[in-house]
């Protein structure tokens, strides 16, 4: 098995070669604009050492932050038409309700309502209104909308209403993109329809970057399939990424702990991701991050994702320090580091010109940096290392002690002793984490389907039957799978013990 | 008649508190906060009363919604079907209401009387016949008192009204419009049998409202200091910590109109190594601790987000989610003879003597 794991970050593109399980090379590239060149960049130099001669590569896995980014930055948003299907309920609340007002102003291009969607029970609620879909997407179509998110009432019971309707939708506007509710999942019509829109708003991007994604590796020479790692540390073939980028939203921060976890062979850990701006601490239980319990908020959208639970904090390698009154972060040189930073003739002074002051990093000119005496760098470390505290105590479960994996390009601020810490474990290539991660992302199955005449029981362990010989076909180790959701609903309507059960399985790539 | 206007804040905490006291049923109450918000920014403001500044003869419409709670999170809800309800409700008895009362001040059932009051500029009694949440009609302070059991209104979004007009008693109203909410699609706005103010104050369960924002308040304020909300409850609530652990399995099914169910947790913290189970029809109805009766109805089960300190609900908690589950003590008209007929454990089909997680 050999695999090329990258993280497209805000400030470096990382890559890292993997061989049947060991790093064999990491590399590290600033990240561009175009992002393309980065990607390109980072790849060539593993090429130019020669390692990839004449090798087969099984996978490139990409993890990036670029669609969470989009959201949260609001920037590379495309306009979309919203369509729900269940008039007259819910009219009161319409799609957007609940969005913040400026990421509304710029997402919403138009909402339809109209009559349709189902019961509980998979009755029809009401017929759908075909003649107002086609006039709603007439009215799409002149005011310029190719993006359309379509939820309708019941759809993860009965999507039909919602297929219906991107037909319909497809037969005005030939070339729209359409993202139905259904295909992400449960129950809860406002959740499931924001995840659906926020996906819509994402399709340019998405098309865009993976296009991008695959262009860079095609031109770096390499020939191996593009994956896109998702969420829950599964990765996607590209198509399917492209269609969904919501599920790709969380990769980051779930890459750079299942990194942290493979890297220093611990299942049971905190792990503080340093970068240059942020610092993320989240847990990690069984080599997984822990998921956040509660509703997730994306940009301020309240969404039913699966997300890990992460704690930032604003404090990284360019984190602005303050002497008098003593203050660092959470302002950062972010990428300029190297521009803006004292030590590399800049005028702002960072967390990383105090670490080259005192022998720490070695980097640029530490003569410009002398005047800084060792009992302020010491108190800078210190105000560095309460930060730190303060976030891992707030991360902790329970009380006492555990051992703490410190990763990023900024680790170096995590001093070996801190309070409420067993240990503090400094891992080789800890400054790729998410690279890392990114490699040794799992492989899924999933089954999702109606069982009849069955126990409930029976029907979940066939299902998961079903989703583990779908995961090792799809190149997982049977002995490695585990279930990391399962749901299930009886439908009263259908004759029968009828029950709708979706299980999500995971495992480690087989060693082939 | 002295009301106040209730500010969007003490709303926002009153979703919080009520959903606290849904004990996992009532249905969310988000969907009537965001219609609460789009009322509050069109203008319109509900009130709250006292039931002690009722006059005998006021007349009391408790609205609000009956369903499983699942269907709640998809149909939504608005506050014209909520008006609607009480319309057909004076249509049919042919007089005015004086002023509006939650039917259950657990989950949504705690704001949806607001929605109409900002409609209709009636006050809300700060008043409720459960205290709680329950899952079924008959399980109410007003029904122990013996009040009239009918009429009881009807309605669905998509015009359909029904008045259930006379009943022998609670159990029988519950019973047929149960039948009509089921042919609804198992969700049903309500305007239950009209009180006069003397009623309401010698039966109601009274400051509910209050406490519910109480509730609230302190979770809110306990997020924002990013101290323990699950101590922040049990801090304005004489409560009981029961178990913390993990959500390792949730069956449920939708049968007769309500969502019932067996969830299943693993215990962590201080309850490593054990194991407990509550059954739940809507609401949490008795928890078990390694298969021995814990905590039983009337007893609040309230199942909290161990990191939010805010409720859990029967239809959308989630295998993984790590919960704590808490006892707070229920109003006392449930731990009369009368009160424990109606919601003690035999009520809800189990033979065991109800022992209180307070008595001991």
């Amino acid at each position: 098995m050999r695999r090329i794991g990258i993280d497209v970050g805000g400030t470096n593109t990382d890559a890292v070669l993997i061989e049947d399980g060991k790093v064999v090379r990491a590399m590290k590239a600033p990240t561009s604009e175009d992002v393309t060149t980065g990607i390109l960049d980072s790849l060539k130099s593993l090429g130019s050492t020669g390692l990839l001669e004449g090798k087969k590569i099984d996978g490139v896995m990409i993890g990036t932050t670029h669609f969470i980014n989009a959201v949260v930055q609001r920037r590379h948003l495309t306009k979309v038409a919203a369509l729900r299907l269940g008039m007259p309920a819910a009219a009161s609340l319409p799609p957007f309700c609940d969005w913040p007002e400026d990421l509304a102003a710029l997402v919403c291009g138009g909402v339809w309502m109209v009559e349709g969607g189902h019961e509980y029970d998979g009755r029809p609620f009401m017929p759908l209104d075909e003649a107002a879909v086609t006039t709603a997407a007439h009215e799409m179509k002149e005011k310029g909308l190719k993006s359309v998110g379509i939820s309708s009432i019941f759809s993860p019971l009965d999507p039909s209403h919602e297929r219906r309707a991107a037909e319909l939708i497809l037969k005005v506007i030939p070339d729209a993109v359409i993202t139905c509710s259904s295909d992400l999942g449960r129950i809860g019509l406002l959740e499931r329809e924001n995840a659906g829109l926020l996906n819509a708003a994402l399709a340019d991007l998405s098309r865009d970057t993976i296009a991008a994604f695959e262009k860079s590796i095609k031109d770096s020479g390499i020939a191996a399939p593009l994956f896109i790692t998702q969420n829950d540390g599964t990765v996607a073939e590209a198509s399917q990424a492209r269609r969904l980028p919501v599920y790709s939203f969380a990769s980051g921060a779930t890459n750079s702990m299942r990194g942290a976890a493979y890297l220093s062979g611990l299942q049971d850990a905190m792990v503080i991701d340093v970068g240059g701006t942020t610092t993320d601490v989240g847990q990690l239980k069984n080599g997984f991050p822990r998921e956040a319990n509660s509703v997730v908020k994306v940009g301020g959208v309240r969404t039913l994702f699966r997300m890990p639970d992460l704690l930032s904090i604003g404090l990284g390698g360019g984190s602005h320090v303050q002497l008098d009154p003593l203050k660092v972060g959470p302002l950062s040189v972010g990428y300029k580091l190297l521009k803006d930073g004292i030590a590399f003739g800049g005028k702002q002074l960072t967390t990383t010109d105090v670490a080259i002051a005192s022998g720490v990093l070695s980097l640029g000119d530490k003569s410009k940096v002398a005047h800084l005496d060792a009992a302020t760098c010491k108190k800078v470390f210190a105000e560095a290392a309460r930060l730190s505290e303060e976030a891992i105590d707030r991360m902790k479960t329970e009380a006492g002690d555990i051992k703490l994996i410190a990763v990023g390009g900024g680790a170096f601020l995590i001093p070996d002793k801190m309070t409420g810490v067993s240990e503090v474990i400094h891992v080789e290539h800890g400054d790729c984490a998410n690279a890392v991660g990114a490699a040794i992302a799992q492989v899924s199955g999933e089954c999702d389907q109606i069982f009849k005449d069955m126990t409930r029981v029976e029907a979940i362990s066939a299902a998961q039957g079903i989703a583990n010989d779908r995961a090792v076909a799809a190149g997982a180790a049977r002995n490695t799978l585990s279930t990391i959701e399962s749901e299930d609903m009886p439908l009263a309507y259908l004759p029968g013990n009828s029950v709708r059960v979706r299980v999500r399985v995971v495992g480690d790539v087989a060693a082939s | 008649m002295t009301a106040r206007e209730l500010t969007l804040d003490e709303i926002e905490s009153l979703a919080v508190g009520a959903w606290v006291l849904g004990t996992g049923g009532g249905g969310n109450p988000y969907v009537p906060l965001l219609n609460m918000r789009a009322l509050y920014k069109q203008g319109h403001r509900a009130h709250l009363m006292p039931a002690s500044d009722l006059s005998d003869d006021d007349l009391v419409a408790g609205a609000g919604g009956m369903g499983a709670p699942l269907v709640g999170a998809e149909r939504l809800g608005d506050p014209q079907t909520i008006v609607r309800a009480v319309r057909t409700m004076e249509e049919h008895i042919k007089r005015k209401f004086t002023a509006l009362m939650s039917v259950e001040i657990g989950g949504g059932n705690g704001v949806r009387p607001l929605m109409a009051s900002a409609l209709m500029k009636l006050p809300v009694v700060d008043s409720d016949p459960m205290g709680r949440a329950y899952p079924e009609g008959q399980m109410t302070s007003t029904a122990i008192g013996g009040l009239k059991p009918s009429p009881l209104a009807l309605v669905d979004v998509r015009g359909l009204e029904s008045v259930v007009h006379n009943t022998p008693n609670a159990k029988w109203t519950e019973r047929v419009a149960r039948k009509i909410c089921v042919e609804y699609g198992s969700t049903a706005i309500m305007c239950a049998p009209p009180r006069t103010g003397a009623e309401i104050k010698k039966w109601g369960i009274h400051g509910t409202t209050t406490k519910a924002i109480a509730i609230g308040h302190a979770v809110r304020e306990a997020q924002r200091r990013h101290e323990d909300a699950v101590a922040a409850i049990l801090a304005v609530e004489p409560g009981v910590l029961l178990f913390k652990g993990k959500v390792v399995d949730v069956a449920r099914r939708v049968t007769e109109g309500y969502l019932r169910g067996v969830l299943r947790l693993d215990g962590s913290d201080d309850f490593r190594g054990v194991s407990a189970r509550i059954d739940f029809q809507n609401e949490w109805i008795i928890a078990y601790r390694d298969e021995q009766p814990l905590a039983m109805s009337p007893d609040l089960i309230c199942v909290l987000d161990s990191v939010s300190g805010e409720a859990v609900g029967s239809e959308t908690i989630r295998y993984g989610q790590r919960v704590t589950m808490i006892a707070l003590p229920p109003p006392e008209i449930f731990l009369t003879p009368k009160g424990l007929d109606r919601v003690g454990p035999r009520a809800f089909g189990y033979d065991l003597d109800f022992r209180s997680v307070f008595s001991s």
